[in-house]
């Protein structure tokens, strides 16, 4: 009888181990549980060094006590609300601004021959370069903060909506046409649909960007944010906070991309995706 | 699903696609009567498919008019619907919200266009996709669906650019069939282009032959057959034969090289 009973488990367990979320789990578990090995097996040589010793606090074990005390004294929760506000306004600003000119791209050749050359040239200048002069154009840390984050993230914004545009089929804008549609109706139900899985991931990369380039912009002037308590962690020497803000940025940035890959995944019309 | 026909008139019509280029056709005259189901054949260059787009208001004519019970077109309207070679439907959108597309264009409550995207799926044949992804149909099916989108307008004229030519026999032959018996049956006009002799006779009340460059009407031939047709029956391979000669005699055609030897040996 127990042996019947174990033998179901069994089977179930292997039919658990087949299911595609299943395996994707555990290829996932394994990967951090390497790097979490190589950080600990790290943190013992460092610890076991007498010229690294001072640095003990950067092991996986002291990072992982900060996480209850910095919750406790609310660091955690106000650097990502700070950073978050930060983060949001630059990346909405950048949707904002990037999707209608990106529309006007890939609609008008024009506009996209126009605004091309310009555009690649502003692009390639790094937004952190873009810094002395936000810090004297905005009053507040806050506005300058928020313009890097939008100068940074607007690109790949502005060029996936363009690109995804030109991928639409002409003829779907012959048939709304034919069947009655005006403008307005056009850009609602046939361009914004059709170019959503673009904008979705050119707001991903956007993202990415945006997170690079948010806590470098929070080590200067301000007094609040992820930026800032690493550099805070740094000076009043609690390496074992700024490794547990580390890996809080690496957190947070793993699952808003993952909120964008479901995103992308919901609303792809493409096959085969 | 009350639709009902048109009075044709095309006066006057001349297209030419630029200052540069040459006259697509050159005053082209025809009336078409309410109900009627026109055929409009003719080698490829002879300007059928831009008298379509013409009559469909997708493009202006360089000079004459097409009235429409009077109404002159001049852009694209719900009242005239064009149905392309390919169904060009929208992937993101299933059976029925490809369907209902035109209707959310226009001020249409959520419960009549409900009915009448129901209404004109049933007449497709197709309620059990209803709910399906338009991508997971058989090119006929999507057809079917583009079919089902233009009949939801309840149009008064049905605008055909060789529909039907990207499917396979037995497909085309069916669905020729349904488009002609759901016109009559609701009583709206159909204009279509195409290569095909015999959906020419299968489909049309009257055929008219485009030839020449610049291109115009150079025979016409009415189809006087009794529904249901059938392309094995006498009558209608009698008028098939008759609609190829007319053809050949209007395109100035010429036996191939090699049917004249063989006719010689």
């Amino acid at each position: 009888m127990s042996h019947a009973v174990a033998s179901a488990g069994e089977g179930g367990f292997c039919r658990l181990m087949k299911h595609r979320a299943v395996q994707s789990l555990g290829w996932a578990v394994g990967g951090i549980a390497i790097l979490a090995t190589l950080w600990l097996v790290g943190g013992y040589f460092i610890a076991h060094n007498p010229t690294t010793k001072t640095f003990v606090k950067f092991g996986l074990v002291p990072t992982l006590e900060a996480f209850p005390e910095l919750w406790g004294m609310g660091k955690i929760q106000n650097a990502l609300a700070a950073s978050g506000f930060r983060l949001g306004s630059g990346l909405l600003l950048a949707i904002v601004i990037g999707v209608p000119i990106g529309i006007l791209m890939g609609r008008i050749k024009w506009f996209r021959d126009f605004t091309n050359s310009p555009f690649q040239f502003v692009r390639m200048i790094s937004p952190l370069s873009w810094m002395p002069l936000a810090v004297l154009v905005f009053a507040t840390w806050n506005g300058s903060i928020i313009f890097l984050i939008s100068i940074a993230a607007v690109w790949p914004v502005m060029f996936a909506t363009a690109a995804g545009l030109a991928k639409v089929d002409p003829n779907w804008f012959k048939v709304a046409r034919n069947l009655g549609a005006r403008p307005m109706h056009i850009l609602t139900k046939v361009i914004m649909p059709a170019i959503t899985f673009d904008v979705l991931s050119g707001i991903r990369l956007a993202l990415g960007v945006a997170w690079i380039v948010l806590v470098p912009a929070e080590y200067l002037g301000v007094t609040s944010g992820l930026g800032y308590a690493i550099e805070d962690a740094r000076e009043t020497l609690s390496y074992n906070h700024l490794t547990a803000m580390v890996v809080t940025i690496g957190i947070v940035g793993y699952f808003l991309d993952s909120i964008l890959v479901a995103l992308i995944k919901r609303y792809s019309w493409h096959r085969g995706n | 699903m009350a639709i009902r026909g048109t009075e044709i008139k095309i006066q006057g019509l001349t297209h030419r696609y630029g200052s540069r280029s040459g006259v697509t056709f050159n005053r082209v005259d025809l009336v078409s009567p309410p109900g009627e189901a026109l055929a409009i054949i003719g080698r490829s260059g002879c300007g059928k498919s831009t008298l379509l787009h013409i009559l469909a208001g997708i493009l202006k004519p360089t000079e004459g008019k097409v009235l429409l019970n009077g109404t002159a077109i001049s852009a694209p309207s719900p009242r005239w619907v064009m149905m392309f070679q390919a169904p060009h439907l929208f992937p993101w959108m299933t059976v029925s919200q490809n369907v209902g597309v035109g209707l959310s264009f226009g001020r249409w409550s959520r419960q009549e266009t409900a009915e009448r995207v129901t209404e004109a799926i049933k007449l497709v044949e197709l309620q059990e996709f209803a709910g399906s992804n338009v991508q997971d149909l058989s090119g006929g099916q999507q057809q079917r669906v583009a079919l089902a989108r233009s009949l939801v307008m309840e149009p008064e004229l049905l605008l055909l650019d060789e529909p039907f030519s990207a499917l396979d026999a037995f497909t085309r032959a069916s669905l020729q069939k349904d488009v002609r018996s759901i016109a009559k049956r609701k009583g709206f006009n159909i204009v279509f282009v195409t290569h095909d002799i015999d959906e020419a006779v299968i489909m049309g009340d009257r055929a008219v032959i485009m030839a020449g460059s610049p291109g115009n009407i150079v025979h016409e031939l009415d189809i006087d057959l009794p529904d249901p047709r059938d392309r094995h029956d006498t009558a209608v391979q009698a008028l098939r034969t008759r609609l190829m000669s007319t053809f050949q005699e209007a395109a100035n055609y010429k036996k191939p090289v090699s049917a004249t030897l063989a006719a010689a040996v």
